[in-house]
């Protein structure tokens, strides 16, 4: 057997390990768009961007960890196209891979924000190298805008202060946050940036309407209710979007993200894993996209036991993430979107420690804590076991 | 056996404490993993390494 894995992240990087552990001992490749080993992500908006930690420290595999894998790494070659019926992938430096089975993880790319083209002092970030010249930028005064206050957003406004940065987080939405875990913890979570100086700027009239520039450098951001920002730097944190561009014409389903099916399958011989697979949760009953850092870890190592044939089980996880706000780590299980019900069953939201049950319909679908990290855990077993609202709390794991 | 941890790592997953739980806890506010059993008797070994392979950050390494 060929494998060929595109993708050279965390989910990608999970397959071609986790297959070597499940004992496939055949030719393996690992394709990656970046020159970069691969390394992990989430410290690239916490510990790189503070400068707490260098790149090396962010390497999931290392050149000799490689050769021990016997991976044949195709490093800084992006994919350009693939034929699924000739099982036959061209990279963009021209190189054609056959292959017997292939693995998508390739992740996703930083939404754009119109009118922000060719604008200087306008960045996103999504590899080590923006996180680098972001970090290269950043000194005490700096005068940041962060467009977006979601997960990307918060946190990089959180590190920036921590640098001693000025910084202004814009959001159309009224609160940081509040689409992912909800209006209650958002508020939360807004207080911790006020508390730190950070002005947040929320609601309708903080969507931008418009840039300043000066000899196409910006200079200030304009936001919808008239407010000019000045601002020597810019980064737009408006979300992501599925790198499935190369694949158009492939043959694939491609909505939100590659469209598998509930074992992770694209099509024969073909798997998709990590924040560009979207597959068919069969225990949420929902077609599910997640960019959590864990899924990452946890779907390329179920694909590489797909691909062996020792997978079993559909795909169904318990999904998982993390945000670091300063000193605060916000954790959650489950889907937390769209809720219907927010339930404070330990601590208070107000006291900075607590623990929160998601509800949706007549289902537990979720459970967020603040300082309650352990407590959070023991929700769990009922998110696996599909509990019902009402049943969460009789069988209350407190 | 022997179990190191990157503790700066650990992003309190707790995947670790489902897999070997005779070896594996979390603290209670953070999350942040505990080593309960440095170096683990033979037959908690095969959830180890599990444990080691789900950590969503490598933060658990493992030499035998």
């Amino acid at each position: 057997m060929s494998v060929v894995v595109v993708g050279a992240s965390a989910a990608g990087f999970a397959t071609a390990e986790g297959l070597r552990r499940n004992g496939y001992d055949g030719a393996l490749t690992l394709v990656g768009a970046e020159p970069e080993l691969p390394y992990d992500r989430p410290p690239l908006s916490k510990q790189v961007l503070t400068g707490q930690w260098d790149a090396d420290r962010i390497r999931l595999c290392g050149q000799d960890k490689a050769d021990d894998l016997g991976l044949d790494l195709r490093l800084g070659t992006p994919a350009a196209a693939l034929d699924v019926a000739a099982r036959r992938l061209s990279l963009a430096d021209g190189t054609e891979l056959p292959y017997e089975q292939l693995v998508l993880a390739t992740g996703v790319g930083p939404r754009p924000l119109p009118g922000t083209e060719g604008l200087r002092g306008v960045r996103m970030l999504r590899s080590l190298e923006d996180a680098l010249a972001l970090r290269a930028e950043l000194r005490p005064g700096t005068r940041l805008v962060v467009i977006g206050a979601g997960f990307l957003g918060t946190e990089i406004a959180a590190a920036a202060r921590t640098l001693e940065a000025e910084v202004w987080l814009v959001e159309p939405e009224p609160v940081p946050l509040g689409v992912a875990v909800g209006a209650e913890v958002g508020e939360f979570v807004a207080g911790l940036h006020r508390e730190r100086g950070v002005h947040l700027r929320t609601g309708p009239g903080a969507a931008v309407r418009d840039f300043k520039a000066n000899a196409g450098e910006v200079e200030a951001v304009v936001l919808e209710d008239g407010t000019e920002l000045p601002c020597d730097l810019v980064v737009v944190a408006i979300g992501s979007v599925p790198s499935t561009g190369w694949l158009a014409g492939s043959g694939l389903t491609l909505g939100d993200g590659i469209e598998c099916d509930s074992r992770c399958s694209a099509a024969p011989g073909v798997y998709a894993a990590g924040d560009v697979a979207s597959w068919f949760h069969e225990h949420a009953g929902v077609r599910v996209r997640l960019e959590h850092r864990t899924n990452a870890t946890e779907q390329g190592l179920y694909v590489a036991r797909a691909l062996l044939g020792q997978a079993g089980e559909p795909f169904t996880p318990v999904p998982y993430f993390w945000s670091d706000q300063y000193e605060t780590k916000l954790t959650a299980f489950g889907l937390l979107r769209g809720a219907d019900e927010i339930r404070v069953v330990e601590g208070a939201i107000a006291d900075g420690a607590f623990v929160a049950l998601y509800r949706k319909g007549n289902r537990l679908t979720g459970v967020l804590g603040v300082r309650r990290a352990k407590s959070v855990r023991q929700w769990r077993a009922l998110l696996a076991a599909g509990s019902g609202w009402d049943e969460a709390f009789a069988d209350s794991p407190k | 056996m022997k179990i190191t941890i990157d503790r700066d790592r650990c992003c309190g997953a707790g995947q670790c404490v489902l897999a070997a739980p005779d070896v594996f806890d979390q603290d209670d506010e953070e999350g942040l993993v505990v080593v309960l059993e440095e170096s683990p008797a033979p037959e908690h070994h095969q959830a180890v390494r599990e444990a080691a392979s789900v950590c969503p950050t490598a933060t658990i390494e493992v030499t035998e």
